[in-house]
């Protein structure tokens, strides 16, 4: 039963990325003959003139920090007015300052990590024209500057435009497969409208009240773009997000769609394929790791149940029955925190303790896949790293991609690598230490702290899920993950554009018998031992903190 | 040097302010009207919140969720964290190892009356992730039947005969025993005229 799911949720995504990866291709990286026609016409008068030029690294970041501080401008004023602006039929009043800050911040980073409930704070203006909006927009920066990182590692100096590539993420890429997917869930059952909350008398004589909207537009969106960020608060857990069996599977399979797609992507811009392949399969290996440890630990029954007169059948504490036996979610969790989604369709607060490990462990490594884009820039660190190590291993100035990497491009790689650690174990050091966080947790002991860092780890990783008994809905909180939120967004992508920004600049070295292979099992080795040993190691003694000591202090009773 | 780094600035701010409103337009507005125009015409009754309405016309709830159900003469849903509240949903978010879940779950077992003869199928132990989850499983409903049908003063039999039509619809893949859609069922039960309940 465990193959079949490991098959089914695993195997149509990867067989669908192949095809996506030559889409994709074609759609970034146009060839000169078959240009954007009628398109670039239209864009040429949006935009204007700086869409014609071609940028090196320094120009086509500069004009996405650019356009990303207009996202984050636009929305916390749409955010900040949405009481005031159309499409509020159920009257959703202001929001507060730090939680504006947080959502914008969270949305315009591809995080999504929601301190408010969607049904209960937002107005449909604000979920569609601001955060459906840079659900798209996130996205296509992120695939974007990994496009601008694989022309830049193909050998050219000149990256592209930004604008340019973010217009054909957007239209070509993104659009169509969310209009797909959305299409597939309203024939799902999934609600669309714009009617505000249905008010109904219960057969018992209650008034229930039930919260509905434009859903199906933005889940699509939310779940191809590693986005995350749901309509109602329990995102897909809710039955109006995610009706049944079927938009189950459908919205788990987009979850990793795209980021593996990049993959492929990455092997035709750079004429590597065989290479490629190898990074692929590192990534998918470690996938297929982390589905079955989730599937086996989840399988196990709620400990707190022991010794009662309850059936004895796996943990379904914070599941939903429609989807299956309750290895749907632990598949679905596996996932999400593989790549940077962050959508849960089960609440992961409640998941068995040591399961809880699978989602953290995937956030620190944060390059299993990823997210759209920006998981392969991840993964470009460690491939750097790990060229590096093997270089000095045998006494030879490292090269990757037919070019030398030396001192100035490891110093960067290195602050890369750091940044994500930083931020998580800072983080949660302080708010563990003080009532900023210790306030704030639902869980006593080693689960209260698995709270605290799962928060930590979500932010910086830009996964956007939670622990969800957290009360993160402070100003602390808000401020803190919002600030960890940005710079665990912009660094890792701000330095290994420098780093390939660097390295195509230099001469080319011809490759000799003696270059290090990069198209072999061997090197699929050297990359799996610097993402687990760098990687993981970093976590190790908060990972015993947390879910391992909630563990054994729960089991061995 | 200088003046090509403002025209730069200004050529970014005016093409990024551009790009956002044609996007904010496209992604924010057009899309999802086509989606909702698209619904509209497709599934107008499912797009709408899969509303259910009484032989009078009236809302009574939706098909998707779970609403709250205190009778003996009802089947009862799976514990909600939220009181069914279907405008703010959530999970307990506790952890299934901790004290709290199980004193909860003490609780649940004395109200339905379980016993280590007769133990209580998981799922009405275990509260649901939205706290709206609108099915419970066939064994769930099974155990409580006896109950709804002495409430009801009907005979064992044909409630089991409704909770097994309702199963089969609402069969999940590749799982044997199907669901049961709690307020779909307690409406049936009420249709069949047998609405006067014995008082608990």
């Amino acid at each position: 039963m465990q193959i079949l799911m490991l098959l089914l949720f695993i195997a149509l995504p990867v067989l669908l990325s192949w095809p996506l990866g030559s889409f994709m291709t074609a759609v970034m990286n146009p060839s000169l003959n078959s240009s954007d026609g009628s398109l670039a016409i239209l864009l040429r008068k949006t935009g204007g003139s700086i869409l014609q030029r071609e940028q090196d690294w320094k120009g086509y970041l500069i004009s996405m920090l650019f356009f990303n501080a207009i996202m984050f401008g636009a929305v916390i004023l749409m955010l900040a007015l949405q009481q005031m602006l159309p499409l509020n039929p159920d009257g959703k009043g202001p929001l507060e300052a730090s939680l504006i800050f947080n959502t914008a911040a969270s949305f315009v980073t591809n995080t999504n990590l929601q301190h408010y409930a969607g049904e209960v704070s937002m107005s449909y203006f604000s979920q569609l024209f601001a955060l459906t909006w840079l659900q798209f927009v996130s996205a296509a920066t992120g695939i974007s500057c990994f496009t601008a990182l694989a022309r830049s590692l193909a050998g050219s100096t000149l990256v592209g435009n930004f604008y340019r590539d973010l217009l054909r993420s957007t239209l070509f890429i993104l659009l169509p497969l969310s209009i797909v997917v959305a299409l597939l869930l309203v024939a799902g059952g999934v609600p669309m409208t714009f009617e505000g909350a249905a008010a109904a008398k219960t057969l018992e004589g209650a008034i229930q009240t039930i919260a509905r909207g434009p859903v199906a537009a933005m889940v699509a969106i939310k779940q191809l773009g590693t986005n995350g960020g749901g309509f109602f608060g329990p995102n897909s857990t809710h039955p109006c997000e995610n009706p049944s069996f079927l938009t189950n599977y459908i919205e788990c399979i987009s979850i990793p769609l795209i980021a593996m797609a990049t993959v492929w992507m990455f092997g035709r811009i750079t004429g590597r394929m065989r290479h490629a392949a190898v990074i692929f399969s590192v990534m998918l290996l470690l996938l297929i790791l982390k589905s079955g440890i989730a599937l086996n630990l989840e399988s196990a029954p709620a400990m707190a149940f022991k010794g009662l007169p309850i059936e004895s059948v796996s943990n379904l504490e914070g599941k939903e029955l429609r989807f299956g036996p309750s290895g749907t979610a632990a598949m679905w969790a596996a996932v999400t925190t593989a790549t940077s989604n962050g959508s849960v369709n089960c609440m992961h607060d409640s998941l068995n303790p040591l399961t809880g490990l699978v989602p953290l462990a995937g956030m620190w490594l944060n390059v299993i896949f990823g997210g759209v884009g920006v998981g392969f820039i991840n993964m470009f660190i460690f491939i750097i790293v790990g060229v590096f190590i093997c270089g000095m291993m045998v006494g030879r100035t490292p090269e990757y991609c037919a070019r030398k990497v030396e001192t100035h491009e490891m110093k960067l790689a290195l602050l890369a690598l750091l940044v994500h650690p930083l931020l998580i174990l800072v983080g949660t050091a302080l708010f563990a230490s003080t009532s900023w966080g210790a306030g704030t947790v639902l869980n006593k002991g080693a689960h209260g702290f698995s709270e605290i860092l799962y928060e930590f780890s979500s932010a910086a990783a830009n996964n956007g899920s939670g622990f969800e008994g957290l009360g993160d809905g402070t100003v602390p909180w808000n401020v803190a993950t919002g600030l960890v939120m940005l710079l665990g967004r912009f660094i890792p992508i701000i330095l290994p554009l420098a780093i390939a920004g660097s390295m195509a600049a230099k001469k080319p070295v011809p490759e000799t018998t003696g270059t290090l292979r990069i198209d072999t099992p061997l090197f699929a080795v050297v990359i799996l031992g610097s993402v687990l040993l760098i990687g993981a190691l970093l976590f190790m003694p908060v990972a015993v903190l947390g879910p391992v000591a909630d563990y054994l202090s729960t089991s061995l009773q | 040097m200088k003046a090509t780094l403002m025209e730069d600035t200004g050529a970014n701010l005016a093409a990024s302010l551009r790009i956002a409103l044609a996007t904010i337009v496209l992604c924010g507005g057009l899309y999802p009207l086509f989606i909702f125009s698209f619904a509209r015409f497709a599934t107008p009754e499912a797009s709408s919140g899969s509303l259910v309405r009484n032989e009078a016309g009236h809302v009574v709830g939706s098909r998707l969720i779970a609403q709250a159900f205190t009778k003996p003469g009802y089947f009862w849903p799976r514990p909600s964290a939220v009181k069914y509240t279907a405008e703010a949903a959530g999970g307990s978010n506790l952890s299934p190892a901790g004290p709290e879940v199980r004193e909860r779950a003490l609780k649940t077992v004395k109200a339905f009356g379980a016993d280590s003869r007769r133990p209580l199928p998981a799922d009405l132990a275990a509260a649901s992730g939205s706290g709206l989850d609108p099915f419970i499983t066939l064994q769930a409903a099974l155990f409580q039947a006896p109950r709804v049908a002495s409430a009801r003063g009907m005979a064992l039999a044909e409630v089991e005969a409704a909770i097994r039509r309702h199963a089969a619809a609402e069969q999940i893949f590749w799982s044997g025993d199907g669901l049961v859609n709690v307020l779909l069922l307690n409406m049936e039960l009420d249709k069949t005229g047998k609405t006067t309940m014995v008082p608990r």
